[in-house]
């Protein structure tokens, strides 16, 4: 499978990358060179075998449901680049 | 053209856990913002989530509570999207194996018929935080105390075919969750949430009309009204031959009318895959087992068995059992009270009504249980006259006495039944009304009987209402009769 420059351009535009025209010629064959290993596992047959959430073979350890953890609020908030009332300030978003 | 409306709901669910889905931090509502936020739901770099063994237990229940299959080995998945109240910039959900599968929801009408409305599936996820747009001059605040609060999402299938039937599954889904205790269901918190995927069809056409998603509606009432406006402007849109665009839209409850969000580019491109920071959730047997058994009565039985056992109607025992409160309510009551009957009448009416006046919920009734038995107990046994049993009630509203029988007896509202007092009483006012005496007795059998309430009436008012009914009656065609 091969991408082409416009999927780059969409993928980092999902990813929130910022990425230079120039790099995205090298980019698209190393990203191609991932999919084409994906392909080649794609071609195994998985027929009757459950797919594999997790390499471990392990489950979910659960935590008792306790309130640990106390306010550290100012202390978070100290490498905030902008706050008030508390709140963590960003650029305006509405939907 | 016949249309037919289509209709399923996202409903998402708090659950009350004391802490987070991932982490140790508080769930309590109303905190200063940022003050519940550890740094797990900071998603400060190298943390890692731990799972909340009571936000697993709550969902399994659900599933039960629905008859839904649950899945032994349940996966977590990241929902990849960028906003500032997701700190990730991944929701933790599930994707392709929720813990809940395929349930049933039954629900009934206003005209007492009932349906069935499949659940696809209920999954774990984690809430997002809050963003404020206003007050912040070009920006916006965001408090991120919410953020990692256990939900589950619980999805039907396109199974309602009116607003009604959508409020009906509402309803009953909030019933359920109150029930099992598993949510608080305050949708005035956001406890409980609301999306309704709507499309219209021609009547007969098997093929699904293209669905708009209305977002986040938050009380019952608008989710009907908001179905009925989305529904009309379809029609509208499609009998004026335009066509219904697969989009987001805003309920406006001022405006009462429905408009599309601003869609982002490519906003639906989340890019699921498996969260490699949580293993599978594996359920035993035994778990289910032991949740099985800790089941509580559900909305369903306690109807029938309010039916049964005290022989209420159906809409009463309806009314009763809509959300748990009320019902243990008025099982106390019932109890206390040595008549079912009485209660339901009780506790449907004039504490109803009561509540609904003040805007209260039945955990903060003034009247306890215990004191509108005591109430009942007087009228049972003669003590009170049903008029009497109101004021007594409202001085109980009001705090005037710990219960009915001090109020009863320092008010001196005691039901008067010795026949001394009440014929004297009964002489008075014959001996004030000697015309209508003239008429009754002048008058045929059919009418006398009428005519007697005159009579009644003002001995009544003499007495302040607390004349025993029963020996007014029987002095007056005593002494009328002669």
């Amino acid at each position: 499978m091969s991408l082409d420059q416009n999927d780059i351009a969409k993928l980092a535009r999902l990813a929130r990358i910022n990425i230079a025209e120039t790099d995205t010629a090298e980019l698209s064959q190393r990203i191609g060179d991932i999919l084409n290993m994906v392909d080649a596992m794609q071609a195994v047959d998985t027929t009757n075998i459950l797919p594999m959430a997790n390499p471990h073979d392990a489950v979910q350890r659960l935590r008792a449901d306790e309130v640990n953890e106390t306010n550290q609020r100012e202390h978070f908030q100290k490498i905030a680049p902008q706050t008030a009332d508390g709140l963590y300030l960003v650029p305006q978003v509405i939907e | 053209m016949e249309w037919e409306v289509v209709i399923g709901l996202e409903i998402h669910v708090q659950l009350t856990t004391k802490s987070k889905i991932f982490s140790g931090s508080s769930t309590a509502f109303g905190a200063d913002a940022n003050t519940q936020a550890s740094a797990v739901d900071l998603a400060m770099p190298g943390t890692l989530p731990v799972l909340n063994e009571q936000a697993v237990k709550k969902a399994i229940l659900f599933g039960l509570a629905i008859d839904a299959d649950i899945c032994r080995d349940s996966v977590f998945d990241r929902k990849n999207y960028f906003y500032p109240d997701l700190p990730k910039g991944y929701q933790t959900t599930q994707m392709d194996f929720p813990i809940v599968g395929a349930g049933i929801v039954e629900i009934t009408l206003s005209d007492g018929s009932t349906r069935s409305v499949r659940v696809h599936h209920a999954h774990l996820e984690e809430d997002a935080g809050k963003s404020l747009h206003e007050d912040y001059q070009g920006m916006s605040g965001i408090d991120l105390n919410r953020a990692g609060t256990p939900l589950i999402e619980i999805v039907s299938e396109p199974d309602m075919r009116s607003a009604e039937e959508a409020v009906a599954y509402l309803r009953k889904i909030h019933s359920i969750v109150t029930y099992l205790g598993i949510s608080d269901g305050d949708m005035s918190q956001g406890s409980l949430r609301c999306d309704a995927n709507v499309s219209i069809r021609p009547k007969g056409q098997e093929e699904y009309g293209t669905r708009a998603e209305l977002k986040n509606i938050n009380s019952f009432r608008f989710v009907e009204r908001a179905i009925k406006t989305e529904v009309l402007r379809q029609i509208e849109l499609i009998e004026d031959g335009g066509k219904v665009r697969q989009e987001t839209r805003l309920y406006d409850s001022d405006k009462n009318e429905t408009r599309p969000m601003r869609s982002k580019e490519e906003a639906n491109d989340y890019r699921y895959f498996p969260c490699p920071d949580l293993l599978p959730v594996h359920v035993e047997q035994s778990l289910i087992n032991e949740l099985m058994a800790q089941m509580p009565e559900l909305p369903d039985a306690k109807r029938q068995r309010f039916e049964t056992e005290f022989g209420l109607s159906a809409y009463d025992a309806a009314l009763l059992t809509g959300e748990r409160p009320v019902a243990d309510y008025f099982e106390a009551v019932a109890s206390s009270a040595g008549d079912a009957k009485l209660a339901a009448n009780w506790v449907n009416g004039e504490l109803s009504a009561s509540l609904n006046r003040e805007n209260l919920s039945i955990t903060a009734s003034p009247v306890t249980a215990e004191q509108l038995g005591g109430l009942i107990q007087r009228i049972r046994d003669n003590s009170i006259s049903g008029k009497i049993a109101k004021q007594v009630f409202d001085a109980l509203w009001n705090q005037e006495g710990d219960s009915a029988d001090a109020i009863i007896d320092n008010k001196g509202l005691k039901q008067v039944s010795d026949s001394g007092a009440i014929g004297a009483m009964v002489d008075e006012v014959l001996a004030a009304n000697p015309e209508q005496v003239e008429q009754f007795r002048g008058a045929d059998e059919g009418k006398r009987k009428k005519m007697l309430g005159f009579f009644v009436g003002q001995i009544m008012k003499a007495s302040k209402g607390q004349a025993n009914p029963g020996v007014i009656n029987s002095l007056l065609n005593e002494k009328l009769g002669g």
